[in-house]
């Protein structure tokens, strides 16, 4: 028995939407969860946020950006298509307080998917959410509708100034900053190089930044490791101490490092999609 | 019955396995079982002593006089019936106990000759009955009660088979997408075929027990909303969170925890990649951390995936080495080199941050301490480096902190185990029992299979009484 999918939607040439039934998660997911699936028998284990759920019809959304081979693989999939395991949800919920100043999110591209239920969690806690959302062009910004309902305001740049702004998330970060209002806390999700500059930029400015990281995961239930990342002078593993840390502290050089740990492999994989 | 032997009459039989060369390349099985002869043979060799010391090594009290007897007159599927009495498992445990501590070393034959393979006759006589009987259905008049079992490695499934056998409803949540824990993601296939812990999950199935996978109690399934679910609850989580060495260079590319690396090749299959698509990096050279079963299944896994070093990194000597005998000199003779007494100090990466050596610091023996071990003491300025572009750490796991963090009425101990009830099982919180490697720390297979019928027993008592 899988997961049927019951909505599908392509957003760009490779970021898409799917609706898949899973009441269980539905139910118990909270902000900055997030789910591993399992295609079929020969599928690896793949990590993705949980972007919104249904408690109604028991529905879990999730974004994805295809990037290699389990990604595009998710992609073919169809309405009325199952996924073999679904397993969530996985990780620690955001931490979620009353501020008195901004929560100021950022998502950069694919990363806009994992933030809106942060940023939604912040909205309906009575937090004041201004968005940044970037991308390198227009097709890869997603989910503007679904930010911009729970945002004060919402800011868009690109790379190419194909859509909103010329310009990468820093810069904008940069205007909310020097426009002087109080921002209380600064989450930042996207490429891990967008939360290493942006937690660059942040801490100059002395502002909490939250990231959440996206390291290789197999389990994704603390048994292996795979998923550590180094915090400050501690390990920690992603998948039950995190996703989301402060960003001061990460190391993102070695998350990416490790991240690309399996380009030959993963190389070698994509060829199979002919 | 047959005959016995007398002393010293019959040899031990050798069990017949595949070349180092041959097994080198590929992960199936290395021994290939006794044949009907051997096993008939190696039975005579049995005293069937009056006093059967055997079974007091055994933690499962395996009637192990009572089998062989039927192995000797050629009733073989009696005598796996004979061990399934108290052992649900025999078909891993023939394989993967350490019987050279356990039964074996206590076997009398074994004073003045090679002591009665009884592993190997255990084993034998389980792939036996798979090859030819048919599953009996269980008749058990259901007793309306239910109960959860979190874990479905070898403690969850023991204490499953017993409660279904006594009419409970048992439902078994797992974490991972298939059922059998260390035995389906740690040990690898060629010690212990998968399809052999399946068919006794099929069993059990057949026997009504439910199944639930992908289901993370604690996280994805709240604890306390289980706990009042079900009317006891049994915690067979295993101890599956890897020890890191906390040494510099512990996050290069190219360093695993033995979990991550067996899991990658053994649940995920990353051996047949890119047939399968769990990859794992095919190393030149790997050094693996640690003495036990864990580091003897990570150096074989290494040497299959065509390594063309593979080091046993190790702070005491060949004399202290954890591991079952067995797997020891199958690691030897697939070319594993040893580096005993080597303690390691850091590892060392390129600029890319890719490992290219592990530093190890040179050890001695010292005085004995407590418990009799030879302490390793460092020898003052003497360095090695050993060049390998992977290390795999298994230096030892401890138990899964998620549940016991969230329920704080769950005592557990220093070294993360929950404290048990001795007779029982039962933790600290009412209804609530634990087993195996949860309760005891890293340990093995019987172990926890006998904690699991203990804790069927407590649970049975425990619902009884209420
Ligand atoms: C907690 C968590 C939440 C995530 N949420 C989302 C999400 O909501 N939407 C989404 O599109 N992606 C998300 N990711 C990233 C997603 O898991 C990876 O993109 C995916 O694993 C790539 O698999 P693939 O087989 O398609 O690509 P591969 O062929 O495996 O890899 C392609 C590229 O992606 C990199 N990569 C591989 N695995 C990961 C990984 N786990 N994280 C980051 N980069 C990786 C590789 O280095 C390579 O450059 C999340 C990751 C984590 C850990
Ligand atoms: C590589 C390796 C080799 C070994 N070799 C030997 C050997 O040769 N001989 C021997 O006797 N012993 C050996 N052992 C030890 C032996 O495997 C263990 O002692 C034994 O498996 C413990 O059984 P268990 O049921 O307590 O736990 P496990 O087998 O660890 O099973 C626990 C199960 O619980 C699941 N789980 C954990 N948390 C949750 C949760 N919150 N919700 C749902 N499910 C959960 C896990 O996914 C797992 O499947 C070896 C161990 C390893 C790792
Ligand atoms: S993915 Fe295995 S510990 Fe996090």
């Amino acid at each position: 028995m899988g997961y049927k999918i019951v909505e599908r939607e392509q957003w760009s040439e490779k970021v898409f939407m799917m609706k898949v039934v899973a009441p269980d998660i539905a139910k118990h997911r909270k902000a900055g969860n997030f789910i591993i699936f399992r295609l079929n028998e020969v599928g690896e284990r793949i990590p993705l946020t949980i972007a919104d759920a249904d408690t109604n019809d028991g529905t879990i959304m999730i974004v994805t950006q295809d990037v290699g081979y389990s990604t595009a693989k998710l992609m073919e999939l169809q309405v009325g298509d199952e996924i073999m395991d679904v397993i969530g949800p996985l990780g620690q919920p955001t931490h979620i307080e009353k501020h008195d100043g901004i929560v100021l999110c950022v998502g950069g591209g694919v990363g806009i998917a994992p933030l809106h239920p942060i940023a939604q969690s912040h909205h309906n806690n009575g937090n004041k959410v201004v968005s940044i959302l970037g991308a390198r062009d227009k097709s890869l910004i997603i989910m503007e509708d679904m930010m911009k309902k729970i945002s004060e305001e919402t800011l868009i740049c690109t790379d190419n100034g194909s859509y909103g702004e010329k310009g990468l998330v820093t810069d904008m970060i940069k205007r909310v900053y020097e426009k002087g209002e109080k921002i209380s806390e600064v989450i930042a999700i996207g490429p891990a190089i967008m939360m290493k500059f942006v937690a660059k930029l942040t801490k100059e400015y002395n502002l909490p930044t939250t990231v959440s990281l996206n390291p290789i995961m197999i389990d994704g239930t603390g048994m292996c490791g795979c998923c550590r990342v180094l915090v400050g002078t501690e390990t920690k593993f992603a998948c039950v101490e995190g996703p989301e840390f402060d960003g001061h502290l990460v190391d993102f050089d070695l998350l990416m490092k490790r991240q690309a740990m399996y380009k030959k492999e993963e190389h070698e994989c994509s060829l199979k999609l002919g | 019955m047959p005959p016995r032997s007398k002393l010293g009459e019959i040899p031990r039989q050798e069990m017949p396995t595949r070349s180092a060369e041959e097994r080198r390349k590929d992960f199936k099985e290395v021994p290939t079982g006794y044949t009907e002869e051997q096993a008939l043979k190696e039975a005579l060799r049995c005293l069937d002593c009056k006093v059967p010391h055997c079974m007091e090594g055994c933690p499962a009290k395996v009637k192990i006089p009572q089998f062989i007897g039927l192995v000797a007159e050629g009733k073989f599927l009696d005598a796996a019936k004979k061990i399934k009495e108290t052992n649900a498992l025999p078909a891993a445990c023939g394989r993967v106990c350490p019987q050279e501590t356990q039964c074996e070393e206590r076997c009398v034959v074994g004073k003045k000759f090679e002591p009665v393979a009884i592993g190997k006759l255990e084993m034998f006589v389980a792939d036996y009955e798979r090859k030819h009987s048919e599953h009996e259905d269980l008749k058990v008049e259901k007793n309306g009660k239910r109960v959860c079992v979190i874990g479905a490695g070898p403690a969850g499934l023991a204490c499953a088979g017993d409660l279904i056998k006594l009419g409970y409803d048992v439902t078994v949540l797992e974490a991972l997408h298939t059922i059998g824990g260390v035995l389906m993601y740690g040990i690898p296939e060629f010690r212990l075929p998968k399809e052999l812990v399946a068919h006794e999950v099929e069993n059990l199935k057949r026997d009504g027990v439910k199944f639930k996978i992908n289901e993370v109690a604690g996280i994805s399934l709240d604890f306390g909303e289980l706990r009042k679910e079900y009317d006891a609850v049994f915690l067979g989580t295993g101890a599956g969170l890897p020890v890191f060495l906390n040494v510099p260079g512990e996050h290069l590319c190219g360093v695993y925890s033995a979990n991550e690396y067996l899991t990658r090749v053994n649940l995920m299959g990353a051996y047949k990649f890119p047939e399968v698509d769990t990859p794992v990096i095919r190393h030149k050279k790997v050094a693996v951390l640690g003495g036990g079963n864990v580091a003897m299944d990570a150096c074989r896994t290494a040497v299959r995936l065509g390594a063309e070093k593979v080091y046993i990194v190790y702070r005491r000597t060949e004399k202290e080495l954890p591991a079952r005998l067995e797997e020891i000199h199958h690691a030897m003779e697939e070319g594993v080199e040893f580096r005993f007494l080597r303690a390691p100090l850091e590892i060392i990466g390129d600029e890319n941050d890719n490992v290219v050596a592990i530093r190890t610091q040179v050890m001695e023996l010292g005085e004995p301490d407590e418990d009799g071990r030879r302490k390793p003491i460092a020898v003052e300025g003497k360095i090695e480096d050993i060049e390998v572009d992977a290390v795999i750490i298994a230096i030892g796991t401890t138990p899964n902190p998620l549940i016991a963090r969230k329920v704080p009425e769950l005592k557990i101990t220093k070294k993360g185990t929950y404290v048990i009830d001795e007779e029982t099982g039962e933790t600290s919180m009412d209804g609530v029992f634990a087993g195996g490697d949860a309760a005891r720390g890293a340990a093995t297979v019987i172990l926890a299979i006998g904690d699991g019928k203990r804790a069927a027993y407590g649970i049975d008592k425990y619902l009884s009484e209420k």
